[in-house]
């Protein structure tokens, strides 16, 4: 037997039996791995990531297998082409053994809002994974899947990737093309990668990144080799220190936590400053306008005409509308769409759309302004670690509270990275975020490499493949 | 108009431009192809696909903004419409909303009330406000016809969608019917004139709405408008307007209120039916896009569209009625097309008789044109064999009659004016001595009538012209036949 294949066999065992407590994948495509895994045994060229299994969130469009978005009405969408980053992870010669679960339409933080099952944290199964990008990022904590692909539009691949003990980065819009990613808010939305290490995800990210002609925002920003930048010094790197957004709200432990990985950094070289964001508090305000509004557009296209899914027993246009949007989506995402429409609406879009942009453009300064003191901003990743499954399904304006270090980021487009810098008494992950100005994806890497090395995290989750 | 009453009309155009792919994709705009084989991830509207800006619709949206007097702006915003309908499949459209790609025109059209018959009164320029031409992409069709089980189901080609559209929104400046009319075929004339559309009513291509409202003569304020719609022709659109502003008018007398709504003309019956009313309006919800950075055009470009620009139907008029001497309606007449345009300029340079080549084109030309249904890029013939024709009249080598019979034979065949006056035999017999002959022999036949003649009756002098004509077939010229008549009697 070929030994990509039986390396690809072992990861889809582990990916089937370890899903049956975790529910971590939707799909698990074992005939398509595997002849996959044959044509590359075959194959001359060897890419950067040749036989390497990837899991892919399923709301990145594959045209060999379904792409859900975790949503009823989209259950059996089969699309006819492949998002960009994927055709870039096949050029190199990836194996994609998989589409993982998420918030359906990537809306939600603890990946409750999925409409086949939540997903289970890999260090606790009474608590959620976070969320939207939950499934790949217990894929990756449990060690089925070195890497995979999130989504971030608000903090769903920094949080879910904090709360499973995993290295997790959003890059900078525009950094990796958004085309085949299903829309949730296109201003915000950019795909990106969690990792088991640090180099994990500086390959993958390097293979996925640069313009795309077929992404209107995608940018014509040099790739570097990210990889080959990882070691590279971090003495005299600049870290902002938002003092006042270590306050209220945020846990004792959590805090203590993230304020000691920033002497651990200053330890290790890295100068100090304190900052200040002075707006950062509209950030949550501003997002769930921006996000909502955007996402009631995006999401007007699942009418019933099409995608497979239509309500039964309808006679008339409005009535197959209401009815298959009623049935085919879930609470959550009917509630934003709501709330989106509303904000839209005339009488109020000036109020409500129009401030929230005005805002953001004053949240773009206020970075800017930080950014003239230092390099990169540390905060928590998210102020408490994984809640418990059901703690916050009933009360959404906590549920969107607890985003508020994440969203900011893509508001103003930078990119940030979640790095696990310790574990709470009860065992369970902590990481803390950094955030770099635009284009500073290699600057970000290499602090996370560099604490990776000289602060590792040796704890594994209770759930974990027996590695030989 | 009737008791003190004015009409305020805005009209708005939607006119597909003549890009030979779509605005977002790279998908065909052919026309007629099979249901939904025009289309990719993109305009069907997938999940995940993303807008690429076509530039070549720019460029003809430019050109379109420029030929209708409008500013371009340097910056502009797509924005999304939202609603929801089965013929648009991301349940938006991409269109601009509050910062188009061009604002300000001013445009002067040339317009004129009819007489019962329908025919122009009095020529007059009129002055009116273009608010914006603005970008857009078009949506899919609902197909009701020719399927299966089409009483069961609606069916949806969405092959036109994603095709681009400039629409054009003037402020309520027109006062009538007519003057609607005549904006209508200015704004096709220009667009087809600088290549920007084929603006086609009956294809489609250009689509027209007409916002109605009456008025008090003095009032400054305005009414409830109704927005006309299916509007298949112009003259479709003329009655429609017609017809609701005596409704409105009428209702007013009456002690009525006119609702805002939306109306469609309906063809059969030659009236206007509730579409929509106010309440059901839709709120469009518009946004900017975020799939699209701002659309950045620099001065240089513009200028560079500008120097690409044809010279516009109007300034050719003046300059046909200045360096050629014809005039207004003559000129007006010849820039109705520019194939038409072109092709006189072209035929009154090559055969230095400018005035006669009006004439001829306008009276004989169109006439041929008109009969086939064609434009003269169209037909057979080409200025240069017009004025070979115009040459061998004005020279008079063929009279009149004749020329006519021969423009007609060049039309049908295509054949050269001399190759047709040859195998016609139309060749006037201009010299000398073989009408001398002719002449000689008719004196000879005729003794009688000469000694008439000699005695003093003048008046039979027609006659011998006449007989020396038939001599010849009708080939003498008969100014030399005159000469030499009265010479040798
Ligand atoms: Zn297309």
């Amino acid at each position: 037997m070929s030994q990509i294949r039986a390396k690809i066999e072992k990861v889809l065992d582990n990916a089937e039996r370890l899903n049956e407590v975790l529910n971590a994948f939707l799909t698990i495509d074992r005939e398509y791995a595997l002849k996959r895994a044959d044509e590359l045994e075959n194959s001359p060229i060897h890419g950067k990531l040749h036989g390497v299994p990837i899991a892919v969130k399923d709301n990145i469009c594959t045209s060999w297998t379904r792409t859900t978005c975790a949503s009823r009405i989209l259950a059996n969408y089969r699309p006819q082409y492949n998002a960009t980053v994927v055709e870039k992870l096949l050029a190199e010669g990836a194996v994609i053994i998989g589409k993982t679960n998420m918030d359906e339409f990537a809306m939600g933080s603890s990946n409750e809002n999925s409409a086949f099952g939540i997903v289970r944290n890999p260090w606790d199964l009474e608590r959620v994974p976070g969320g939207s990008s939950g499934g790949s990022a217990a894929a990756v904590a449990a060690g089925i899947v070195d890497v995979a692909l999130g989504s971030d539009t608000g903090g769903s691949i920094r949080q879910p990737a904090s709360f499973c003990g995993v290295f997790g980065i959003k890059p900078t819009y525009g950094r990796v093309s958004r085309y085949g990613l299903v829309a949730f808010g296109s201003s915000l939305d950019q795909i990106g990668v969690f990792g088991r290490t640090t180099r994990n995800v500086a390959e993958v990210l390097e293979v996925i990144s640069g313009r795309d002609e077929r992404d209107a925002t995608s940018a014509d920003v040099p790739v570097p080799e990210y990889t080959k930048q990882l070691d590279d010094e971090i003495k005299g790197v600049k870290i902002g220190f938002p003092r006042s957004l270590f306050g209220e709200g945020l846990d004792a432990e959590v805090k203590s936590t993230i304020e000691q990985a920033i002497e651990n950094f200053a330890s290790i070289g890295a100068e100090i400053v304190e900052i200040d964001l002075p707006l950062l508090k509209y950030g949550i305000a501003v997002y769930y306008i921006i996000a909502t509004a955007e996402a009631s557009s995006n999401l007007a296209r699942y009418d019933g005409v099409r995608y497979g899914f239509r309500a039964e027993d309808v006679h008339e246009l409005r009535q197959m509308y209401y009815k298959t949007r009623e049935e085919g989506f879930g609470a959550e995402v009917k509630r934003r769409i709501m709330l989106g429409t509303y904000v839209l609406s005339s009488g109020y879009y000036d109020a409500y759309y129009a401030k929230a942009q005005k805002v953001r453009t004053l949240l773009r300064s206020d970075f800017q302004a930080a950014f003239q003191k230092c390099d990169v901003i540390i905060t928590p990743t998210s102020p408490t670690v994984a809640f418990r499954i059901g703690e916050k399904t009933d009360d959404p304006l906590a549920m969107y509270l607890s985003d508020v270090y994440t969203v900011t980021a893509n508001l103003v487009s930078i990119p940030g990275i979640s790095v696990p810098c310790g574990l709470s008494k009860e065992g369970l992950p902590i990481g803390m975020q950094i955030l770099g100005n635009y284009w500073s994806e290699s600057l970000l890497l290499r602090l996370s490499n560099a604490y990776e090395l000289f602060f590792p995290i040796q704890a594994k989750p209770k759930v974990w493949v027996e590695k030989e | 108009m009737k008791n003190g009453w004015e009409a305020v009309i805005g009209m708005e155009i939607h006119a597909q431009l003549s890009t030979e792919t779509k605005i977002f994709c790279a998908c065909p705009t052919s026309f007629g192809e099979t249901p939904n084989s025009n289309t990719c991830p993109v305009c069907l509207g997938l999940p995940g696909a993303l807008p690429v800006l076509n530039w070549r619709a720019v460029e003809l949206g430019a050109r379109a903004a420029l030929a209708l007097g409008l500013k371009i702006n340097e910056v502009s915003i797509f924005a999304r419409k939202n609603y929801f309908y089965p013929d648009l499949p991301k349940g938006y459209q991409i269109s601009q909303y509050d910062k188009p790609f061009s604002s300000d025109g001013i445009l002067t059209i040339m317009t004129a009330e009819r007489d019962d018959q329908g025919r122009p009164i009095e020529w007059k320029p009129m002055t009116i406000r273009i608010v914006r031409l603005h970008l857009e992409e078009d949506a899919g069709k609902n197909v009701h016809e020719g399927l299966p089980e089409v009483d069961k189901f609606s069916y949806i080609d969405l092959n036109r969608a994603g095709t681009p559209l400039a629409e054009i929104v003037t402020a309520p400046d027109f006062r009538s019917s007519w003057q609607a009319y005549d904006y209508v075929n200015h704004v096709r004339r220009a667009l087809q004139w600088v290549g920007a559309s084929d603006a086609d009513m009956e294809k489609g291509n250009l689509r027209c709405e007409a916002n109605v409202s009456v008025r008090k003569i003095g009032e400054t304020g305005f009414r409830p408008k109704v927005e006309l719609k299916n509007l298949n022709s112009v003259r479709f659109m003329q009655k429609a307007i017609e017809y609701e502003i005596n409704r409105q008018i009428e209702a007013y007398e009456r002690g009525e209120e006119v609702v805002q709504e939306t109306r469609l003309w309906d063809e059969k019956n030659n009236c206007t039916r509730v579409m929509r009313s106010k309440e059901e309006a839709h709120d469009y919800r518009y946004f900017p896009e975020p799939d699209l950075p701002p659309l950045i055009v620099s001065k240089e470009w513009i200028e560079k569209i500008k120097a690409e620009m044809p010279e516009l139907p109007d300034a050719m008029r003046d300059r046909f009625i200045k360096d050629y001497g014809l005039s207004f309606a003559d000129a007006n007449q010849l820039v109705s097309e520019k194939s038409l345009a072109e092709f006189y300029e072209q035929t009154a340079k090559l055969s230095g008789s400018p005035r006669t080549s009006a004439n001829f084109i306008l009276s004989e030309l169109l006439r041929e044109l008109n009969n086939a249904g064609i434009t003269v890029a169209e037909s057979k013939i080409t200025a240069e064999k017009m004025a070979e024709l115009i040459k061998l009249r004005d020279e008079d080598k063929i009279n009149n009659i004749q020329a006519k019979e021969v423009l007609a034979e060049m039309f049908r065949t295509g054949k050269s004016a001399h190759e047709v006056v040859k195998e016609k035999g139309f060749e006037q017999i201009s010299d000398v001595a073989t009408i001398e002959k002719l002449v000689e022999e008719v004196i000879e036949k005729n003794a009688k009538q000469v000694e008439d003649y000699r005695k003093g009756n003048q008046k039979i002098f027609g006659f011998f012209v006449g007989q020396v004509m038939k001599a010849s077939q009708g080939k003498a010229n008969p100014k030399v036949v005159n000469e030499v008549l009265k010479a040798k009697l």
